[in-house]
């Protein structure tokens, strides 16, 4: 690792203001900052640590408005009593990231921020219609993830708490890089008062995306048998090592009928 | 540079370090506990698994200024005095390690997981909860043993240390 400043925020404010050293990057659990500054793949000047400030702490759920601290640990959405009430899907796939010492650091803000093509936050948050706070405005999630690691936050934007709509019905099922336990495909489908939506990630060659054909037919029959013959195309996906394009596009549909069938059961 | 202040294994200690400084090395060049290994240095393995504030995380993957008013234990802090805690104990048993290099990583990671599980664990569940520690003697079969036995010890009342801790 380069020598790196570090930094200790003591308010989302004082960050704002601690991300204007050099080259400074935010750390919240650090999960895949810090492997990447070991493998000199990131060189930030300064980090701003933001992981122990209680502003972006915690589950809060009213009635069906679920909002999400930003720096609220893997562990902490999937042991959330209230969050397993309202939105099991959502705990659920928390449980499923990285391995047990993971999920007690990495955070959901962290998660969404990196953008990682292969990452099951964003899947999540762009098929629960969520809406991502930051310090300076609200985002849509539709409008959030833009590529490869890559979002619509600005210079010095803060990500502080998402906030969704906790959907009837929605489950998450992925499919597994059995070596890197990274999604080759995963799946996340909500059925709620807007309608169905679909939202794939580990596949999109320019990261996470909502599935035109698999929501127009669960729109029809929100049923695994609706997505019988469907055929979800090759184009704009990944090929790789792990898995070829029209093998991803294969897994997308086999990974949306079981969460379907989860959702339902 | 970075001022660390940290209670590790209930003792407070300080020390001024660069601010990339990793809490494994810390801990291992600093304080001398060199009970916490580096296996691959990629957050995969485990080898380097301690409690800070109660959660078993990877102290490769963890900058010491980050832990910095924390609360650590390292394998070094489980037994009370000469007497092994029941997960070591249990390792020791039913012979859960063949080279030993995982074996603090495992114990640090087995104390956290029946913490997290009171009421009970069973094979699926412990297999499952050991994603993030990998032992290339593949010697999983009795390390899965210990952690179901000293589960159970410890249910019965064989409280450890760390079981407070985490």
């Amino acid at each position: 690792m380069y020598s790196v400043n570090y930094h200790r925020a003591v308010s989302v404010a004082d960050a704002a203001k601690l991300l204007k050293n050099g080259d400074a990057k935010l750390l919240s659990g650090g999960m895949t900052l810090i492997p990447a500054m070991k493998t000199r793949l990131a060189a930030p000047s300064d980090l701003v640590d933001v992981s122990r400030l209680k502003d972006l702490q915690g589950i809060k759920v009213s009635g069906k408005t679920v909002t999400i601290g930003a720096a609220t640990t893997h562990y902490d959405v999937s042991a959330d009593d209230k969050l397993r009430k309202a939105c099991p899907a959502l705990a659920h796939m928390a449980s499923l990231i990285g391995d047990p010492a993971v999920r007690y650091k990495g955070t959901i803000g962290g998660s969404i921020a990196n953008n990682d093509p292969a990452a099951d936050y964003p899947a999540a948050l762009l098929a629960l219609g969520a809406t991502i706070i930051t310090n300076k405005r609200e985002i849509a999630a539709d409008k959030f993830f833009k590529g490869l690691f890559e979002t619509a936050l600005k210079e010095g934007e803060i990500i502080t708490a998402v906030s969704f709509t906790a959907p009837a019905k929605a489950a998450y099922e992925k499919f597994r890089n059995p070596a890197s336990r990274y999604a080759i495909v995963g799946v996340f489908v909500t059925k709620g008062k807007d309608g169905v939506r679909a939202a794939v990630t580990g596949a999109g060659e320019d990261g996470v995306f909502r599935s035109r054909e698999i929501e127009a037919a669960l729109a029809k029959a929100f049923d695994a048998s609706a997505l019988g013959g469907i055929k979800v195309p090759a184009k704009g996906l990944m090929s790789d090592i792990h898995a070829s394009a029209d093998y991803r596009a294969n897994l997308i549909a086999v990974m949306a009928k079981r969460a379907v069938a989860a959702a339902n059961a | 540079m970075s001022d660390v202040s940290l209670t590790v294994n209930g003792k407070r200690v300080s020390g001024s370090v660069e601010d990339r400084t990793l809490l494994v090395h810390f801990l291992r060049e600093n304080l001398g506990l060199t009970g916490t290994h580096v296996g691959c240095d990629t957050s995969q393995c485990g080898t380097c698994v301690v409690h800070v504030d109660g959660r078993a995380v990877k102290s490769c993957t963890m900058l010491a200024a980050q832990a910095s008013g924390s609360t650590i234990v390292t394998i070094e802090g489980l037994a009370n005095g000469a007497e092994l805690h029941p997960v070591q104990a249990a390792f020791k048993e039913h012979h859960g390690l063949q080279c030993g290099f995982c074996t603090p990583g495992m114990i640090m990671a087995a104390t956290d997981m029946i913490a997290r599980h009171p009421q009970g664990l069973d094979e699926a569940t412990v297999r499952a909860e050991l994603d993030g520690n990998i032992c290339r003697c593949t010697g999983y079969h009795n390390i899965v043993k210990a952690i179901l036995a000293a589960s159970q010890a410890m249910s019965k009342g064989a409280k450890g240390k760390a079981k407070q801790a985490a």
